[in-house]
């Protein structure tokens, strides 16, 4: 392998861990408080609040359910409005935050979802409010199972931003869909699906170990 | 407000819960008056609707009819920032203890302050003043997962109490815990009671609770007070069914009741204050009048220094036996009554 090869690999390995920290950075601030609106407006939530809570599931649904190939190319107008371009790196970031903050939101509910009714009751009846709850309860308790849904979060935008290579956007999926796709040069589509793997092991390791080590329920 | 009188007034109080399947009355008029520096307890079966009372009081639970006053004030013409106000003078502690899992004890116990805005050193130094308290000075550092259910309590107890409450509500806060267990939280309890001047209101379904601790009970049953009293004066002489089937049924209602033998004969119930307890009554009687009775079912316990207690005796058929027997019992000033 080449100096001009290594390079390459290098630039576009970058290009994906930079598309998929950024838009699950960006993610998870919209996500989160999805999340936490989906819970708190429940039925049997502390706010409880129907027309929100329908509207917004609704709403998350309907961009859940497109496929992520089609969303790429109906957002296009929208991302080159908001980073100006519609090609390389950049231009995949806005997509991939449609496409995963719906998502992200979901896994949250769901984390949320595990916290004892019991521990929410008590903070009502030392008098919390229910941004305390959310802020002082649910959200800490709920730590380790959040951590263990963006191990499962993170690793969805990685296998996103690979299809960038679609629109332009660079990347490792870029490069196996111009060299393998387009040229039938399998040995280097090869290599760049096999640091996508380890990529996605490196992610998906750290963020359990992080969710094991911070949490504090079974350690005796 | 002066010891005695009452910290919180339960005034026509119901709750009726709207279903899909239609209304659950939960609650339907009741009446409590609930004493400054009392144990209170509360009893009745699951599902007879102490949980729901419990949870009027701090307004967990709105009520839909009656009122709910704490210190004078009601509940309902509050604020929801008033009630908050008014929850922080009530601890409360549950059957599942309810710690949080993520923080550890000493954090468990500032999480309170941490809500009325008190924290720093403060806020350590109270919290470490009642993990002495509750006994578990040097377990600071570890978390819930780590403790006993007992422990669990303890630390539920050091941190109902952080913010100085008026009253601390125990939602069946022995009920997951094993006999000796719950011995020694009561006697905790008793201690924050009577060391602290904290009013203690206690929902159980173990009238052994009552028993241990409470100065006043009310029995609840089908969503109504069917009695309340002094424990002394319940004990000695239930009005109610529901009364005498939690008495009898050895402090636990879940066990079956005892059917007392022949049902054709004459039974009678005698109870033993601290006094007679420790008399041997029934040698006394039986060489007194001559003659013998049949011991059906006894139970004493120690409450106090104060052994308490209660048994039921066979009478014989002979009329005059039977009066010879009620009499000398009369005469010795002990108390019973006839049961079926």
């Amino acid at each position: 392998m080449d100096a001009s090869s290594i390079s390459m690999y290098l630039e576009e390995t970058w290009a994906t861990i930079y598309m998929t920290l950024i838009s699950s950075a960006i993610s998870y601030m919209i996500g989160i408080p999805l999340g936490v609106i989906l819970v708190v407006t429940d039925k049997d939530g502390i706010a409880p609040c129907r027309p929100v809570h329908t509207v917004l599931g609704v709403f998350i649904n309907i961009f859940r359910s497109i496929p992520f190939l089609i969303l790429l190319v109906m957002v296009l107008p929208i991302t080159k409005f908001m980073v100006h371009t519609t090609l390389g790196p950049k231009a995949i970031i806005p997509p991939l935050i449609f496409a995963s903050a719906p998502y992200i939101g979901r896994m949250v509910e769901s984390s949320l979802k595990e916290v004892n009714a019991g521990v929410i009751e008590a903070a009502k009846s030392m008098g919390a409010t229910n941004w305390q709850i959310i802020y002082k309860v649910l959200l800490p308790e709920a730590r380790p199972s959040l951590l263990v849904g963006a191990a499962i979060c993170i690793t969805t935008i990685l296998s996103y931003s690979a299809m960038a290579g679609f629109v332009g956007g660079g990347g490792l999926g870029a490069i196996a869909l111009n060299y393998g796709y387009y040229r039938y040069q399998t040995d280097i589509m090869m290599i760049s699906v096999i640091i996508l793997v380890i990529l996605v092991q490196i992610i998906q390791e750290f963020w359990m170990r992080l969710a094991r080590a911070t949490d504090k329920r079974a350690r005796n | 407000m002066a010891k005695g009188d009452n910290i919180v007034r339960l005034v026509h109080m119901g709750k009726t819960f709207h279903t899909d399947s239609g209304d659950v009355k939960a609650l339907d008029d009741i009446n409590l008056d609930i004493k400054e520096g009392s144990i209170q307890g509360i009893i009745g079966l699951s599902g007879a609707g102490k949980s729901t009372l419990v949870r009027c009081i701090n307004y967990l639970e709105v009520p839909t009819s009656g009122q709910v006053l704490f210190e004078g004030q009601s509940l309902g013409d509050m604020t929801d920032a008033e009630v908050r106000e008014a929850r922080k003078k009530m601890g409360m502690i549950f059957q599942q203890f309810n710690l949080l899992d993520q923080r550890n004890l000493l954090k468990n116990v500032t999480f309170p302050l941490e809500i009325s805005g008190i924290s720093g050193k403060i806020a350590k130094d109270r919290a470490m003043e009642l993990l002495r308290l509750v006994g578990l000075e040097d377990r600071v550092k570890n978390y819930p997962a780590q403790l006993s259910g007992g422990q669990k309590q303890r630390v539920a107890i050091a941190r109902a109490l952080a913010t100085n409450p008026k009253v601390l509500l125990c939602d069946e806060a022995t009920s997951a815990l094993d006999p000796k267990t719950t011995a020694q939280i009561l006697d905790l309890l008793k201690k924050i009671n009577k060391e602290l001047g904290v009013t203690v209101i206690v929902i159980t379904h173990q009238m052994s609770v009552i028993e241990a601790i409470c100065d006043s009970v009310a029995i609840i049953d089908h969503s109504h007070i069917a009695e309340s009293g002094p424990v002394s004066e319940i004990f000695a002489n239930p009005k109610t069914d529901i009364g005498r089937k939690l008495i009898l049924g050895n402090g636990d209602i879940n066990e079956t009741p005892i059917t007392f033998g022949d049902s054709t004969k004459k039974k009678i119930r005698i109870v033993f204050d601290g006094l007679s307890a420790y008399k041997p009554v029934i040698s006394e009687m039986t060489l007194a009048c001559k003659v013998p009775v049949n011991i059906l079912f006894a139970n004493t316990r120690e409450v106090e220094g104060k052994a308490v207690g209660q048994m039921v005796v066979e009478l014989p058929d002979d009329h005059t036996e039977a009066d010879q027997i009620t009499g000398y019992l009369r005469d010795n000033e002990i108390t019973f009554e006839e049961v079926r």
